[in-house]
């Protein structure tokens, strides 16, 4: 049994072993992908000059840069030239939304999204001016006639749909919802890019390497060809327009490394994935008085989320922690504003007690299984006490 | 909802934090008879959400939600099991 506060770790004995434990956090950052690992080493030796430059070891970075857009842009069946790397998904998110919205300026400062968009995208929101939340239902999706209704009401700047939430998993139909002609959309990927194809109909999409296993610090920003997209923040003189700062060579070589290897194996792992977190939304509907929230099929494949009725989810995290299984919660007494979840809030779920597991491509059957095992004791433990 | 609902058991839970206002309620809304109505006060942010999920879930009847005297945040349940 591990020491409480010392970080979960996975067990990677043979199958059948028990497993004592496991990081079972993969939506909050899924560990560095081995290939990933490699191609960041290589690459921060052969990739450190400044990529605008004529010399060799500047043509040398321009070609490794260029090659993992050309990667980054098959693996997402996009054209190169509609690549850019960012420092974070956020960012993406930032420059993708608000270069729409800046291009569009002359609709206004509204921005219209989904209630269950991430947190990044409902600041940006807002920091343009005037952000419209449409309402979802019981499993996230976006309400369309209230969608269409707010965007009756007056014109957009741009508006953002998620291509699959990222506390409850749930796909978002972006490509059946229809906006009035010359709307441009915004699609936040970051939970989904690379693990489930993407959906079509965007003019700017945002996506997080670190959430597939590349390393933290890049993001992914596809713009369409033919959208209207302006930057909204100070321009630089870097090898991308789109971007800015001294480009992260060595970073994006590496997240483009990870894309390829996760995309390549994700129809046999999301299959498997997708089994087992349907086997521990089972468990934790069996224990009772427990709401397991989302999608129940069209979902992302490794993530799942429930709320605990009558236990704290503070002590419920640290009681799996104790018990060696890391995983996250957004109920209000783990937040830093002591607010819960706003995804959980809009689709009506209980947001006490809640705990969000997602699995990593490491994540073993055993493990799964220790986790289901030990999820009905540490309830019942809980709710004792209470 | 109906202004003029006088609820029959009213709980105090100032102060109280998730999940212990909707504990409270689980515990004592037996002490009404079925059709009688309970009111949560409470300060706690996720009582907003978690009376009308807990009353989903329970097959309870959320009523809605008003105001106490002190301005506090006052969630009405009718208990129809």
């Amino acid at each position: 049994m591990s020491e409480r506060g010392e970080a979960p770790r996975s067990e990677s004995g043979s199958d059948g072993a028990a497993a004592r434990g496991a990081y079972l956090d993969a939506a909050s950052t899924e560990p560095l992908h081995p290939v990933a690992r490699t191609t960041f080493l290589a690459a921060l030796d052969a990739g450190y000059a400044d990529p605008r430059r004529l010399h060799h070891p500047g043509r040398t970075a321009r070609l490794l840069l260029d090659n993992a857009r050309a990667v980054v842009a098959e693996c997402l069946e996009v054209r190169s030239d509609e690549v850019t790397f960012t420092g974070s998904g956020t960012e993406a998110v930032h420059r993708g939304l608000l270069g729409l919205a800046a291009a569009d300026a002359g609709r206004g400062r509204r921005v219209v999204l989904a209630e269950v968009e991430h947190a990044a995208v409902r600041h940006a929101a807002q920091w343009w001016g005037e952000p419209t939340l449409v309402g979802v239902d019981r499993g996230a999706r976006v309400d369309r006639d209230a969608l269409a209704a707010a965007l009756a009401e007056g014109p957009a700047a741009a508006v953002a749909l998620q291509s699959a939430n990222h506390e409850v998993g749930t796909l978002q139909p972006v490509d059946e919802v229809e906006l009035p002609p010359g709307t441009q959309l915004f699609v936040d990927a970051c939970a989904s890019m690379g693990r489930v194809p993407l959906p079509r109909t965007w003019q700017a999409l945002a996506g997080s390497a670190h959430k597939w296993g590349g390393p933290a610090g890049v993001g992914v920003l596809l713009v369409r060809r033919g959208a209207r997209w302006t930057s909204p923040f100070p321009a630089d003189d870097r090898s991308d327009h789109r971007a800015s700062g001294f480009e992260n060579v060595p970073a994006a070589l590496a997240a483009a490394a990870a894309l390829q290897a996760v995309v390549a194996e994700r129809d046999d792992l999301g299959a498997r994935q997708h089994a087992w977190i349907a086997r521990i939304r089972a468990a934790a509907a069996a224990i009772g008085d427990v709401d397991v929230v989302g999608d129940p099929e069209r979902r992302l494949p490794h993530l799942t989320t429930f709320s605990v009725l009558y236990v704290n989810g503070e002590q419920l995290v640290t009681e799996l922690d104790r018990r060696g299984f890391g995983v996250a919660s957004g109920s209000a007494c783990t937040a830093s504003t002591l607010e819960p979840s706003h995804v959980l809030a809009a689709m009506g779920a209980l947001t006490h007690g809640n705990v969000r597991v997602s699995l990593t491509r490491s994540t073993t059957d055993a493990e799964v299984e220790a986790f289901c095992a030990v999820l009905p004791e540490v309830v019942a433990g809980l709710r004792d006490g209470s | 909802m109906d202004p003029d609902l006088v609820p029959d058991l009213e709980l105090d839970c100032r102060g109280l934090l998730c999940p212990q206002p909707v504990i409270d309620l689980a515990r004592r809304i037996g002490e009404v008879p079925v059709g009688g109505v309970v009111a949560v006060v409470a300060t706690d942010a996720a009582a907003r959400h978690d009376v009308p999920a807990w009353c989903r879930m329970r097959g309870q009847e959320y009523v809605g939600q008003d105001t106490a005297d002190d301005g506090v945040a006052r969630y009405v349940v009718r208990r129809t099991t």
